[in-house]
């Protein structure tokens, strides 16, 4: 596993006890903690890659902030979805989508 | 009583807001995301409340004071999770489109406001030099591991090199050492010569920005005591992996940034964080018609105002000065957007405090500003464009071809800038791989992709034009 989350009992920030989510993404579970992105769920649980471009490459999370439009996913249905923006709910269906339709 | 919309609720805006709101006026503070803080004092969300969230941060306190006071004051409104997506100009004045709710989400509310005056704090956002390898998964901006460090704790990878140019580097890697990754290494581009010439020059003048020196002091000890090395004159030229980044090539540059042939190594990693500087977020400046100086940043007199009567600017979008910077210049254009007094006691230490950490931004261009000999580590197959996946090869031959050096009409043919970031993240490169020097790249009249539904929703909610203006805000 590449990217992680540091568990909170090691988290000098000493936040409040994780109240955990799950996320499906693309059929499997995936989880997390309240509070955290889409993206900050899959990269903490390793996953580094969830969007296919055009010509069939992998990305994922490139500029953390909302510029860079490399994140998107399909959240509940909803295509163009940047996920490190995008707060985690309990449930979310998260899809992996190839290509954007965002007007722009 | 004068209306003020503030823009942007980084250290700027938030300084700006109180500034604006002690002053006298009714203030409208505004931020895209769910919380306060901007990218300085980005923090773990309310429903993960941290005991010590300090550890991460400098000035927490003065944040914990900012917020407070804003959050309690009579005449501010703060709404975070507001998007402005557009800037139309009036007659005399201007009107902010924004949309109230998560981010991308369908149906959010639609709300305007037309303020007597706006304060702009729009901040900057960091800018990566493309390189073969840059698009594989791992590689990231410097500012995302910031962000995920401080945000959630998340570290990008295990074994990270971080690599571009300047101070902004250091805490990076301080960040992700607190979250247990290891830094394989911290490679600058800019060479001692030009880090001396940009931060031994005039060193008393320093002493001014002592909060800044002690800060960055701070994240080189965490360094050495991890014994991180700290290389000078070095840059990330490649990275490598199947599927995801799992080496980088390093390589040592001349003092113009073109990597020298034979110096080249292999680091094994699994993650890369790469920056070479920021930009700053223009389109709202732009909209609103704010001259530009050639560098793009906006230009700003004594009191942080713009070129267009009515709008003031502070932070980042200013000029790359770092925390202290935003947090003076914000006090003044809140002061000023307000109708107070910028020679008023209070006001003067701002001022001053604004003119001292001023000259922090030049050293950073002066020891960090890229050099361009950088072109020399790309490669015909290099992606220039994220979005469209154009190379470096493609814009070459566009050009050959087109015989045409304007960037409009090389993004045309060779879609080069014209995906979903709307050149974001590749327009300052096309325009120094082509010598154009023009700002138009960062025109743009959506500041966000926003949905057609949305768009629909905003037409049938749209004010007529003569409606009279509660709180200078209309839903
Ligand atoms: C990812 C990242 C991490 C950083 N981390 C550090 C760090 O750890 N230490 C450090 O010294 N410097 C850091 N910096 C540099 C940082 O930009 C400055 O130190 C400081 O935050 C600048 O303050 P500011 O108020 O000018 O802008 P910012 O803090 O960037 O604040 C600008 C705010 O404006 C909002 N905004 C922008 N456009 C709109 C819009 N259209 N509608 C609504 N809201 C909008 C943004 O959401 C943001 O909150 C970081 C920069 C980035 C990009
Ligand atoms: S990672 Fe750039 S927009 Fe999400």
């Amino acid at each position: 596993m590449t990217s992680y989350r540091l568990p909170a009992e090691l988290d000098p920030a000493r936040p409040a006890a994780d109240s955990p989510l799950t996320i499906r993404v693309d059929g499997e579970p995936v989880t997390g903690a309240a509070g955290q992105t889409i993206a900050g769920v899959l990269l903490g649980a390793g996953r580094r890659q969830w969007r296919t471009t055009a010509d069939g490459a992998p990305r994922g999370v490139f500029c953390g902030i909302g510029v860079c439009f490399d994140c998107l996913v399909e959240v509940n249905g909803l295509r163009d979805v940047r996920a490190c923006l995008r707060r985690a709910q309990d449930g979310d269906v998260v899809a992996r989508q190839g290509g954007s339709e965002a007007t722009a | 009583m004068r209306n003020v919309v503030v823009v942007g609720a980084g250290p700027a805006g938030l300084a700006a807001a109180r500034a604006a709101a002690v002053a006298g006026a009714q203030v409208t503070l505004l931020d895209a995301a769910d919380g306060l803080g901007g990218q300085y004092w980005r923090h773990l969300p309310a429903d993960r409340p941290a005991a010590r969230e300090g550890v991460l941060h400098h000035r927490w306190a003065t944040f914990g004071g900012l917020s407070d006071v804003l959050r309690a004051h009579p005449a501010v409104t703060v709404l975070p999770s507001a998007q402005v997506w557009s800037l139309e100009r009036l007659d005399g004045g201007v009107r902010l489109n924004v949309l109230l709710g998560e981010p991308d989400g369908a149906g959010r509310s639609a709300r305007t406001f037309e303020p007597d005056a706006l304060v702009l704090a729009t901040g900057a956002h960091d800018r990566t030099l493309p390189f073969p390898g840059w698009q594989l998964p791992g590689v990231c901006s410097a500012g995302a591991a910031q962000a995920l460090a401080k945000g959630e704790w998340v570290a990008v990878g295990r074994r990270v090199v971080v690599a571009g140019a300047g101070p902004f580097l250091l805490p990076v890697a301080a960040s992700l050492l607190r979250t247990g990754a290891t830094v394989v290494g911290v490679h600058e581009a800019g060479r001692v010569g030009a880090l001396a010439r940009g931060w031994l020059s005039r060193p008393w003048e320093l002493a001014g920005a002592a909060g800044k020196a002690g800060e960055l002091a701070g994240y080189v000890r965490d360094l050495v005591r991890h014994s991180v090395p700290w290389r000078p004159g070095e840059a990330v030229v490649a990275a490598h992996g199947d599927g995801q980044v799992e080496a980088v090539t390093v390589a040592r540059l001349d003092e113009r940034w073109a990597p020298v042939a034979g110096t080249e190594r292999v680091v094994e990693a699994d993650a890369a964080c790469v920056s070479h500087g920021f930009t700053p977020r223009l389109e709202l400046a732009i909209a609103a018609g704010c001259a530009l100086a050639p560098s793009r940043f906006v230009v700003v007199d004594d009191s942080q105002a713009t070129s267009v009567p009515g709008v003031w600017a502070a932070g980042e979008l200013t000029g790359i000065g770092g925390a202290d910077a935003a947090l003076a210049e914000g006090a003044v254009a809140g002061t000023a957007a307000a109708g107070g007094d910028t020679g008023a006691a209070a006001a003067r230490r701002a001022v001053r405090a604004r003119d001292r950490a001023r000259g922090f931004a030049a050293r950073i261009e002066a020891a960090h500003g890229v050099g361009g000999g950088w072109t020399g580590w790309l490669r015909d197959d290099t992606v220039v464009c994220r979005c469209e996946e154009t190379t470096y090869g493609r814009v070459r031959e566009v050009v050959e071809l087109t015989g045409s050096h304007e960037t409009r009409s090389v993004k045309l043919t060779s879609r080069a800038g014209l995906g979903p970031c709307q050149a974001r993240m590749c327009g300052r490169t096309l325009q120094e791989l082509l010598g154009d020097p023009t700002p138009s790249v960062d025109r743009r009249p959506l500041v966000v992709p926003v949905r057609l539904g949305d768009l629909a929703a905003l037409r049938s909610a749209a004010p007529t034009p003569a409606a009279p203006r509660p709180g200078g805000d209309r839903t």
